[in-house]
């Protein structure tokens, strides 16, 4: 187990694991969407609600779910970190000129950002479940009921954040920022993860585009529709 | 690119006298430059002026000038072996720039690759990272008979592939991370690819990783910076065949 131990502190365990756990932030994202986006169904929240509901009352289960994926944010979070600091160290003195040869590399304002808008992200996560979990910014609760069965208004509460502009504007910002971690990110998880056929990487490239795009367009439409629409329906 | 068979060019060459001196950029101005010589023949005419100046000449590596020792190491503008692609330095010709330009000559920069004088670099990193695990085990005696151990052309081809790193450490001077995973990855992927690297593939791969982490290099990135810059041109598969080879020697 030692030798195990050392492997995902050598460099190369150590972007192993950095696309693994990106690749399960990733899953969590496109699992956070499908739910967000049951807020379009025109039934006043009731699916948002229920969903929301059956999640909380998972009770343990809910909790394995969250310690794993503070786990997932911290590894991913303190490699990338630990990568910038083994930057600093690996070259002190820096060119005068640089300059990228272009061709085959991926050097971008993506790829270049990837520790600002990780930062940015992470402190976004910690300032959303204090939003949404613990109602910092919003302390009211609303409550409604179906068929009698009492529950959390987590539907009227999105809204009503969605109808700040300034809410608003800053989860626009933030889930562009998404995207554009997204962009390296997954392209960089598979090639971490060994993928290594020719004919193959530059798809998975694209394929890394494409589910950044998605992903934050996804996450962009709830509080742009909420805010432009003046509300849920 | 220049047509003119005669261009002039200013410089700006990083000086240090010593490893552990502060450097500084120097200009220098040359005048008479034939566009078809190439980029260390323009050094060479630059240190013939500055010693018939009595001055200090420019220090830089070379050796073969043919593009495949490795030595030459300038960082031309802000590129390693400058802004031709699959171009070592030393094929580097001066058609390349124009009248009047003014191109920038620094040394690798990286921790690993501390200056020894002027653009001189020490790449003994590289042959530390080789000694721990870039053989393969040989049987004395006789040579062998051609073609005694068969190997598929598609193997072959794509060993040869990684195998033509010239070690000249381009990868490590463009990352921006100072990474050296290309180089490593290349050796590692090389030898998984042949029969004759099968005994040792195991300690090998872990091996080399762990003298590349000692060497002080960076992380990678996948920036792929270092398949723009090599001059023979080898692709970051091999970084991802170092990878699922690691991962497959530590569960194994």
């Amino acid at each position: 187990m030692a030798s195990f131990a050392n492997a995902l502190q050598s460099q190369v365990g150590r972007k192993i694991l950095t696309g693994l756990t990106g690749i399960f932030l990733t899953l969590f994202l496109v699992a956070h969407l499908s739910g967000n986006l049951s807020l379009l169904i025109p039934d006043g929240g009731e699916a948002f609600n229920r969903y929301a509901d059956f999640l909380h009352d998972l009770g343990p289960l809910l909790w394995i779910a969250e310690i794993i994926l503070v786990a997932l944010f911290l590894i991913h979070a303190y490699i990338g970190i630990s990568i910038y600091r083994n930057k600093k160290k690996a070259r002190p003195v820096d060119y005068k000129y640089y300059k990228s040869q272009g061709g085959p590399s991926k050097q971008n304002f993506a790829s270049k950002s990837m520790l600002i808008s990780g930062s940015v992200i992470l402190l976004f996560v910690i300032l959303h479940v204090m939003h949404f979990k613990y109602h910092l910014f919003s302390p009211e609760t609303y409550m409604t009921s179906y068929n009698g069965e009492e529950m959390v208004d987590l539907a009227r509460h999105v809204e009503v954040a969605f109808l700040n502009p300034w809410i608003v504007a800053a989860y626009s910002f933030v889930m562009i920022l998404i995207g554009v971690h997204l962009k390296h990110g997954v392209w960089s998880a598979f090639i971490s993860l060994g993928a290594k056929n020719p004919k193959i990487t530059p798809v998975l490239y694209v394929v890394g585009g494409v589910v950044a795009v998605l992903l934050a367009a996804g996450f962009l439409l709830l509080p742009l529709y909420i805010y432009i629409n003046g509300g849920l329906s | 690119m220049s047509n003119k068979d005669i261009i002039s060019v200013n410089l700006k060459v990083w000086r240090q006298d010593g490893p552990n001196d502060k450097g500084r950029f120097e200009d220098y101005s040359l005048k008479e430059v034939n566009t078809h010589m190439s980029f260390l023949e323009m050094l060479d005419v630059l240190n013939e002026n500055l010693m018939k100046e009595q001055k200090q000449p420019v220090e830089f590596d070379h050796d073969c000038r043919e593009g495949i020792c490795g030595s030459c190491n300038l960082v031309i503008n802000g590129i390693p072996h400058g802004p031709e692609a699959r171009t070592a330095a030393c094929q580097l010709h001066m058609r390349h720039f124009n009248d009047g330009d003014t191109i920038t000559i620094e040394p690798w920069r990286a921790t690993a690759f501390p200056v020894i004088k002027d653009l001189v670099v020490d790449r003994n990193a590289f042959d530390r990272i080789m000694a721990a695990g870039g053989y393969v085990t040989v049987a004395t005696g006789n040579a062998p008979d051609a073609n005694a151990i068969p190997i598929s052309k598609i193997d072959a081809d794509s060993a040869m592939d990684y195998a033509v790193c010239i070690g000249c450490g381009a990868c490590v001077a463009a990352c921006p991370n100072s990474s050296a995973s290309l180089f490593t990855g290349a050796k590692v992927a090389q030898l998984s690819k042949l029969p004759q690297g099968a005994p040792e593939r195991k300690q090998r791969v872990k091996a080399m990783v762990e003298q590349m982490d000692k060497e002080g290099f960076g992380d990678c990135s996948n920036f792929a910076e270092c398949e723009a810059v090599c001059p023979v041109g080898i692709s970051i598969t091999s970084i991802a065949t170092m990878r699922t080879e690691y991962v497959k020697a530590m569960f194994s």
